[in-house]
């Protein structure tokens, strides 16, 4: 068997779709494991809150890649993967944003809504957060249809506002060592410079297959 | 035909007796050799403790209990030793705990000079004999919001300054950090400049909570807390708390302090702990308090003025605008 048959063997099993799933827990499954072993530091609550903090950027910008990998790797099944992977973005911001209401203000609503409009590094967090909101709302194949594939991606392009705004909130916040949001900042740059180069690049073809129907038919002198 | 007619081994092929007899030791040696190697790759901190011994905490006798420490409870010593920010060992909070076993706290002495009278250099034996060591519980706020319980042991600033008699040009307190570029990281790599160098006025210098600190918890200062000399102002935000002390100059002007530097309209000269005034990125009305226990639930406390030691220091700080003045 080549190797072609076999990539696309586990691509498009179910069983892949499974395994995925449940290592896309892990990063939970190790946060609760060191609960029960007194292992979130002295500040367990700022702990969690930049791990699930950490997972969600890490997941959105796995999310984001699968487009271009797509057409890198020549591996279209790759999609099967990409709405799993966008929803587990959302599930850890979830997670993220519970803490903070939860565990750091104890519901105290008025204090964080004063925190989401005076903190800027707050306010672009809890807008990209929002702006996730429809796209898991609007995340399955039904919805597809009802918007029209159109209307939906362009709906769904809000990931990219929402990865540059995970990243900015992450380079707000941070006291003097910005090396880890830049790399993140690094790694969201050129995914969607990627998509800006791949598109200029589908506007030339266009152009060009323009201009070829529009020339008339040359004939050869003898 | 099932033989061959000529052997096409010889007596020189012969394996020596010595090495087949011993071949089990080969392998076993073999063997051996690679566990050490691998278990070396797996766990390299046991053979750095096996190595030089990084300077452990020792007790400290004859400290006397300070009558005005704090009775909120104290946070456990583990979370104080696991949870530090101490650049020049990583910008992680783990990461001191780890790292700061490469300080070299011995031998060690301490400078006293600038606009002094009587100059000198201090060894910690002297440091340790100078006056009786005091037990304080002081709360500790970390311009990061959250805020620790810590039983320091020392002795008021005020008693080496007094030592060097400070002239009348003395108007501020400049301090400067131990930078040992081997095993510290780079400024570059930790964000900020070393060495590490903070300042006082001389007043909040010279004020009686204003501690010289060589112990925590009964003994002395573990290695990542600032071993084997600190100070700790108990009112300002902890970063202004110096460790690892190695210079103190008396001066006329205002000393340039690394936070400062590194951000100066987010950390300023004063950082007096103030409720009332935000971090330009986040709100200082609240801190998470660190205690026993898992600390999950219900930490949030309000912040008090001058870290609830408004009564003994507010008058250092009449008529001036605490705002201006951050």
């Amino acid at each position: 068997m080549s190797a072609g048959k076999v990539i696309n063997g586990i691509l498009t099993s179910k069983w892949t779709k499974v395994v995925v799933f449940l290592l896309c827990l892990v990063p939970l499954a190790i946060l609760v494991w060191q609960g029960f072993h007194d292992d979130l530091t002295a500040d367990p609550i700022t702990y969690l809150t930049h791990r699930t903090g950490d997972w969600t950027l890490r997941f959105l910008v796995i999310t984001l890649a699968i487009t271009p990998l797509r057409k890198l790797l020549h591996l279209p099944q790759l999609i099967r993967f990409r709405r799993m992977f966008g929803l587990f973005a959302f599930f850890y911001v979830c997670l993220h944003f519970s803490i903070w209401i939860g565990l750091d203000h104890f519901f105290n609503w008025p204090e964080m809504w004063k925190d989401v409009l005076k903190r800027r590094y707050i306010t672009v967090g809890f807008t990209g957060f929002v702006l996730l909101i429809p796209l898991a709302l609007t995340s399955t194949a039904g919805w597809i249809r009802r918007l029209g594939g159109k209307q939906w991606q362009m709906l769904h392009r809000l990931i990219y506002v929402t990865a540059v705004l995970g990243v900015i909130h992450y380079y707000w916040l941070v006291k003097s060592d910005v090396r880890t949001p830049l790399f993140y900042g690094f790694l969201v740059a050129v995914l969607l410079a990627w998509r800006v180069g791949s598109w200029l690049i589908g506007k030339r073809r266009q152009a060009v297959a323009e201009i070829a129907r529009k020339q008339p038919a040359r004939v050869e002198t003898a | 035909m099932l033989t061959k007619t000529k052997p096409d081994l010889t007596y020189k092929d012969i394996t020596p007796k010595g090495i087949y007899m011993g071949r089990r030791n080969l392998l076993l040696g073999l063997l051996a050799t690679t566990g050490a190697v691998a278990a070396y790759k797996k766990f390299p901190n046991l053979v750095a403790a096996a190595g030089p011994a990084a300077s452990v905490p020792v007790p400290l006798n004859g400290v006397g209990k300070w009558p005005y420490s704090t009775t909120e409870t104290v946070t456990p010593i583990d979370k104080v030793t696991h949870y530090n920010n101490f650049y020049e060992f990583g910008t992680g909070k783990g990461d001191p705990a780890d790292l700061a076993r490469k300080l070299r706290t011995s031998p060690w002495s301490v400078s006293v000079e600038g606009e002094v009278a009587k100059p000198r250099s201090f060894t910690m034996d002297e440091i340790l004999k100078l006056a009786p060591l005091e037990e304080r519980i002081y709360r500790h706020r970390c311009v990061e919001a959250w805020s620790i319980v810590v039983p320091w042991i020392g002795y008021s600033f005020n008693v080496i300054a007094k030592l060097v008699e400070p002239t009348s040009k003395a108007k501020y307190v400049a301090f400067q950090s131990a930078y040992q570029p081997g095993v510290m990281l780079s400024s570059y790599q930790a964000g900020i400049d070393f060495p590490y160098v903070e300042g006082l006025r001389l007043d909040e210098a010279m004020h009686p909570l204003t501690l010289l600190c060589v112990g925590m918890y009964g003994e002395t200062l573990p290695n990542q807390d600032g071993a084997p000399l600190r100070m700790v102002i108990p009112w300002k935000y902890g970063f202004k708390s110096i460790k690892s002390l190695v210079k103190i100059r008396f001066v006329k002007d205002e000393p340039p302090t690394t936070w400062n530097i590194s951000a100066p309209s987010e950390y300023g000269f004063y950082s007096n702990v103030n409720p009332h005034v935000d971090h330009p990125r986040w709100s200082q009305a609240t801190e998470r308090r660190l205690g026993p226990g898992l600390g999950l639930f219900n930490t949030r406390i309000s912040t008090q003025i001058f870290n609830g030691y408004g009564d003994q220091v507010a008058s250092l700080y009449t008529g001036m605008d605490l705002r201006k003045n951050f």
